[in-house]
C-alpha cells in the first residue's frame, strides 16, 4: 500500500450501515454519465481509471490482494500499486502492457452512476474510440504533463468533437513529475486552447491532476494551491447528461417491433430518441406521413401519462395507420425528412479498405437499405486537420463522401440527433461493421428526380414479344471463353424466334464507358452501369446476354438485387487460368505478365468465383458449341 | 418504475433497463431463432423480468434455455419451473447425455464437471435447437474479459469467441447479420453491476431464489470454501459432520461449487447493506475463475462457455 491511498470517499458507509433504506433511496435517484478517456500509451489512462474504482471502493479485498502480487510481478511502479492492471483486461494486454480495445468500467459517486468506456490511445485503434466516443456524454483527454500537446492529443480531440461530445475535460496528468508547476500547466492549457479553437472546441475545462498519487481526483490537492477550479469528480458530477437535451427536442421514435399479442391489440415499441411524447399527442408515421394520435403509452407497470427521450415504450395510436420496423413515429407538425442521397462523414473501421460504389448494407436507427458510397470528396488527416484528396477510405480513415441508398431514408443532421444521423455500413459478404458515418444533409437533387409512372408496363413489353426476360451474366477470366459461348446462345435464341441483345465488354467501353479505366473502382462502375442498361433493356422484354470478366462478388450480387427474382441468370465460365493464359487471344497475358497492363484479373487482381452459379461451365472438357445448346435447352424448359 | 410527468432526466436504473429492453427488441426483431438463457440466479431473474417489460402485453416471443448440470440447488429447480408458468414462456431443460452417462459430478472430475455439463452442454443444447440468437445475463462488472466484451458477441460455428476481432458498437445501432454457422450471445445487462441488479430486484418485487436470504442450513467446509448441503448426493468425508449455520449464497451454481458466507440478512435491504460493507467480490465464491491461472474467464470463453 502506498502513502497515497485515500479513504473509500464516495461511498457513504456510515449511512449503509446505519440506515440502508436511505442509502437505496439516494441510490434509487442517482442519474448516470458516460464518459470516455482518451490518451497516448503512457499517459495514464488506466492508472487513472484504477484511481476512480479504488476510491469508490468498487474493489474488493480479494481484488486487491492479486493487484498487490500482480503489481510486484508485473507492474511498472516498482513496489507501490499500479493501478493499471485493475483496468488492463486480457491477457494479451497484459503481456504487451498497452491497452488494445474498449473496456467499459463502473463506479458510484452520491450523485451519480458513472459508465467509463477506457479507449486505447495508439492509431491503429481509432476505431475503439469512435466507438467509445459514440455513446458517451463527456470525454477525458489525458496529457502527460511533461510532454504537452502532442499529436495523438490533437486526434482524440478531434474525434470526439466529430461524434458530438461537447463536454471536454483536459486532464493535465503526472503533475507530480512537474513538481506541480503552474507554469507547465497553463502553458499546456494554452497550446490546447489553440488548437481547440482551430477545430471548433470553443469550451473545455482543464484540470492539473495525478491519477498515481491522487491530485484533485477526489479532494483539491494541497499541491496546487495555485488551482482553485472543480476536482474531476466534482466536475463529472455536475457535468449536463446528453439524454437531458435530447428531452428538450421534437419527439421521434423509430419503430423496433410491432406488438401485436391478439387482435384486440396493437402497439408499436421503440426506445424514444428525442422529445417526449403523451396520450393525446399528434404523431406523423415517416416515411409514409400518415397522421394519427397516441392514445395510450404502454408498460408493463401501467400507461404513463408521459415519457421522455431515452424510455423504450410501447405506443398505441387512434387509427390503423401503417407501421412496421424502420418507420419512425414523430410529432405531427416537426417530422424529419426522408432522403435516399447524402452528404455523410464516413469513419471506415475495416482492414478491407472502402470500395468506391460497391454497395453494402446500411443501418440506420431500425432501417436497413442498400447503400453506395462514391469516392471521397476529401479524407480528413486527424494529425493536422488537413482535407487531402483520395479515392478511397483506409482503415482508420475519416472522409467526407456522398452516399446513395436504394430506398428512402427517414434522417436528421448528425448535429440534431445521433439516432436519426448515425449509421453504420455493414459488408454484404463479410457482414463485418465495416465503416461508421454521420448524416451531415441530403442532397437536393435526390428530393427532385422522381420516378416517371410508366403506362406500358415491363409485362406488357415481354408479353408483346412472348417471351420472359431475363439477363444471362457471362463470368469468366479474360480469354475463359465468355463471348465466344454468349454468341452462340444469342445465335441459337435468335433462330428460335426470341429478342436478345448481347453487351459486351470491349464494345461497351468504346462508347458508354470509355471515360473508365481499369482501377478496382472503375472496374466497378463498368459493371455498375452495364447492370442498369441491362435492367432497361428487361424492362423493354429483351433477354440480355453480357460477357464481362466481372470479377468481384459484390458487384455482380448488386446486378442481380437490380433485376426482379429469377431474371438474373449467372454463367460462370469456368477456365482455368493456366487455360485462359495459353490461350491469350489478345494478348492480353503477356502484357500483364511483363508488367505493362495493370490491375490484370488473374495476375495482380484478383477473380472472385461465384460460389453458386447458375450454370457452370468448364471449357476444357466441354465444347462451347455444347455449353450454348444446354443453356438454351435449360432457360426454354425453364 | 414509476415516472414523473414534468422530469427530463432518467435515473441510472431507468436507463440501463430501457437499454436492455431496446437490445432484446432488436434481437426479436432481427434474429430468425432467437432463446433466453435461464440459470435461475439473480441476473436471470433481472433478465426475466426484462423480457417481459420490453414484450408486454405479448409473453417474451421466445423460450427460455436451462443448461442444467443436475447438480443445482433444489430450490433453484422449484423457481425454475414456476416462474416459466407465470411468464407464459416455453422452459426448455438440457442436459448432456454423454456427461450424465459417464456420471460426471463436481466432487470427482473437478473443471471437468464444469466443462462436459455447462460449456459442452450449451454447445449441444444451441446445436440441437438451431439458436442463432441466445440472451445471457453476463455482466461487464463482473470479470476482466467481460469487460471488453461487446453486447452483440459473435460465436463462430464451433461456439469459440475472438476478442481481438470483435465487431465495434457504435451508439446504440447493433449488427446482428451473421456468416453461415455463426450464432451471437446477446448481453443486454452488460453495463449493471451487482448493486443494480439487486436494486432493480428490490424495486420491481422480482422474484429469486430464497437461497439469496439468510436462513439456517446444513453446511460443511472445504478447501476455504463454506458449502452447504443440499440433498444426500453430497459425500462427507470420515468425520465430516455438517454444521446447521445461518447463511447465504451472493451467487448461484451448482452446490457443491457455489460458497455460502455466514450471514443474517433476511431481507432486501439487508442483504443490500451487506454486499455494500462486504470486503470480497461477488465471483469470489465460484472456483471456475481460478482455473487456468489469471486468464481463467477469458480461456473458457474462447472454447465456448458462455
Amino acid at each position: 500500500m502506498t502513502d497515497t491511498t485515500t479513504d473509500p470517499i464516495y461511498v457513504t458507509e456510515a449511512l449503509i450501515a446505519e440506515d440502508i433504506d436511505a442509502y437505496l433511496d439516494q441510490h434509487q435517484h442517482k442519474t448516470m454519465l458516460r464518459f470516455i478517456t482518451c490518451g497516448s500509451v503512457d499517459d495514464g489512462k488506466s492508472t487513472l481509471i484504477g484511481r476512480l474504482l479504488y476510491d469508490s471502493k468498487m474493489i474488493f479485498e480479494d481484488q486487491l490482494a492479486a493487484l498487490e502480487s500482480d503489481s510486484k510481478k508485473v507492474g511498472t511502479q516498482g513496489q507501490e500499486i499500479d493501478f493499471a492492471l485493475l483496468v488492463d483486461g486480457l491477457a494479451a494486454e497484459r503481456e504487451q502492457g498497452i491497452t488494445i480495445d474498449v473496456a467499459y468500467r463502473f463506479f458510484n459517486t452520491e450523485k451519480r452512476k458513472f459508465i467509463v468506456a477506457d479507449c486505447p490511445g495508439h492509431e491503429q485503434y481509432t476505431r475503439n474510440m469512435v466507438t467509445g466516443a459514440s455513446t458517451a456524454d463527456l470525454a477525458v483527454i489525458l496529457i502527460d504533463a511533461r510532454k504537452g500537446v502532442l499529436v495523438q492529443t490533437r486526434r482524440h480531440s478531434y474525434l470526439c468533437h466529430l461524434i458530438g461530445i461537447r463536454n471536454i475535460v483536459l486532464a493535465v496528468n503526472k503533475m507530480d513529475l512537474v513538481d506541480y508547476d503552474q507554469s507547465v500547466f497553463d502553458s499546456i492549457v494554452k497550446d490546447y486552447t489553440d488548437f481547440a479553437r482551430s477545430i471548433g472546441i470553443n469550451t473545455f475545462t482543464a484540470l492539473p491532476i495525478s491519477g498515481f498519487k491522487g491530485d484533485n481526483i477526489t479532494t483539491r490537492s494541497a499541491n496546487t494551491p495555485w488551482y482553485s477550479g472543480p476536482t474531476l469528480i466534482d466536475h463529472l458530477e455536475t457535468v449536463e447528461v446528453l439524454s437531458a437535451l435530447d428531452a428538450e427536442k421534437p419527439f421521434r421514435m423509430p419503430v423496433q417491433w410491432v406488438n401485436r399479442p391478439n387482435l384486440d391489440f396493437r402497439g408499436f415499441s421503440g426506445l424514444i430518441a428525442t422529445g417526449s411524447v403523451k396520450p393525446g399527442d399528434d404523431i406523423r408515421v415517416l416515411p409514409s406521413g400518415k397522421t394519427s394520435k397516441v392514445t395510450r403509452v404502454v408498460t408493463l407497470d401501467g400507461d404513463l401519462d408521459q415519457a421522455v427521450a431515452g424510455q423504450s415504450v410501447t405506443l398505441c395510436l387512434a387509427d390503423e395507420v401503417d407501421c412496421s420496423r424502420g418507420d419512425v413515429i414523430s410529432l405531427a407538425d416537426n417530422p424529419p425528412q426522408a432522403a435516399d442521397q447524402f452528404e455523410a462523414t464516413v469513419v471506415w473501421l475495416n482492414d478491407e479498405a472502402m470500395v468506391p460504389g460497391r454497395a453494402y448494407w446500411l443501418k440506420l436507427a431500425t432501417q436497413t437499405v442498400s447503400a453506395t458510397v462514391q469516392s471521397p470528396k476529401y479524407v480528413v488527416n486527424v494529425n493536422t486537420m488537413e482535407h487531402l484528396a483520395a479515392k478511397t477510405l483506409e482503415l482508420n480513415a475519416i472522409g467526407v463522401a456522398e452516399l446513395a441508398t436504394d430506398k428512402s431514408v427517414v434522417f436528421e443532421a448528425y448535429t440534431d440527433g445521433r439516432t436519426l444521423g448515425g449509421f453504420v455500413l455493414v459488408d454484404k459478404i463479410t457482414n463485418a461493421t465495416v465503416a461508421a458515418g454521420m448524416l451531415n444533409f441530403s442532397l437536393r437533387r435526390a428530393q427532385n428526380v422522381h420516378w416517371q409512372a410508366l403506362d406500358i408496363s415491363r409485362e406488357a413489353h415481354a408479353a408483346s414479344k412472348n417471351q420472359r426476360p431475363r439477363v444471362l451474366w457471362f463470368t469468366g477470366l479474360s480469354g475463359s471463353g465468355k463471348s465466344t459461348i454468349a454468341n452462340l446462345v444469342e445465335k441459337k435464341l435468335h433462330a428460335l424466334g426470341k429478342h436478345t441483345f448481347l453487351l459486351d465488354g470491349d464494345n461497351v467501353r468504346h462508347g458508354l464507358n470509355k471515360d473508365l479505366g481499369f482501377t478496382e473502382a472503375d472496374r466497378i462502375e463498368n459493371i455498375r452501369r452495364v447492370g442498369e442498361v441491362a435492367r432497361l433493356m428487361t424492362d423493354a422484354g429483351l433477354i440480355v446476354l453480357t460477357a464481362f470478366i466481372s470479377p468481384f462478388r459484390a458487384e455482380r450480387d448488386m446486378v442481380r438485387s437490380l433485376m426482379a427474382d429469377g431474371e438474373f441468370v449467372e454463367v460462370f465460365v469456368d477456365t482455368p487460368l493456366e487455360v485462359a493464359e495459353s490461350r491469350d487471344v489478345k494478348g492480353l497475358y503477356k502484357k500483364a505478365r511483363s508488367g505493362q497492363l495493370k490491375n490484370f484479373t488473374g495476375i495482380d487482381s484478383p477473380y472472385e468465383a461465384p460460389e453458386d452459379p447458375d450454370f457452370r461451365v468448364n471449357t476444357t472438357t466441354e465444347s462451347p458449341e455444347d455449353a450454348a445448346e444446354r443453356i438454351v435447352n435449360a432457360m426454354l424448359a425453364g | 418504475m414509476t415516472t414523473y410527468p414534468d422530469r427530463k432526466t432518467l435515473t441510472h436504473l431507468e436507463r440501463l433497463e430501457s437499454e436492455a429492453i431496446h437490445i432484446m427488441r432488436e434481437v426479436v426483431a432481427e434474429a430468425t431463432n432467437p432463446v433466453m438463457m435461464y440459470s435461475v440466479g439473480k441476473d436471470s431473474a433481472v433478465m426475466l423480468h426484462l423480457a417481459r417489460k420490453a414484450f408486454y402485453p405479448s409473453p417474451p416471443p421466445f423460450p427460455l434455455l436451462h443448461v442444467d448440470t443436475t447438480w443445482k440447488f433444489k430450490e433453484m429447480y422449484k423457481l425454475r419451473d414456476k416462474m416459466a408458468v407465470d411468464s407464459g414462456m416455453d422452459l426448455l431443460v438440457y442436459q448432456n447425455p454423454e456427461a450424465a452417462e459417464r456420471g460426471i459430478n463436481p466432487f470427482d472430475h473437478g473443471a471437468l464437471h464444469t466443462d462436459m455439463w455447462k460449456t459442452e452442454g450449451l454447445k449441444q443444447a444451441l446445436d440441437k435447437y438451431g439458436f442463432d440468437a441466445a440472451f445471457g445475463g453476463a455482466r461487464r462488472d463482473e470479470e476482466k474479459s467481460r469487460a471488453k466484451e461487446r453486447i452483440f458477441s459473435f460465436r463462430t460455428a464451433s461456439h469459440g469467441w475472438d476478442p481481438k476481432n470483435q465487431r465495434p458498437e457504435l451508439w446504440n445501432l447493433y449488427n446482428a447479420r451473421k456468416n453461415k454457422g455463426e450464432s451471437i450471445r446477446v448481453f443486454p445487462i452488460s453495463n449493471w453491476t451487482e448493486l443494480d441488479i439487486w436494486q432493480y430486484i428490490h424495486l420491481n418485487n422480482v422474484p429469486i431464489v430464497p437461497l439469496y436470504f439468510a436462513d439456517v442450513r446444513p453446511t460443511v467446509m472445504r478447501d476455504g470454501m463454506m458449502l452447504m448441503v443440499d440433498d444426500e448426493r453430497f459425500p462427507l468425508q470420515p468425520g465430516e459432520e455438517p454444521v446447521m449455520r445461518s447463511i447465504r449464497f451472493r451467487t448461484l451454481g451448482c452446490y457443491p461449487l457455489t460458497g455460502a458466507v455466514e450471514s443474517t440478512a433476511k431481507t432486501l435491504p439487508e442483504v443490500i447493506q451487506e454486499t455494500l460493507l462486504t470486503t470480497t467480490s461477488e465471483r469470489q465464491g465460484r472456483a471456475i475463475d481460478k482455473d487456468a491461472g489469471g486468464a481463467g474467464m477469458e480461456v473458457k470463453k474462447q472454447q465456448g462457455y458462455f
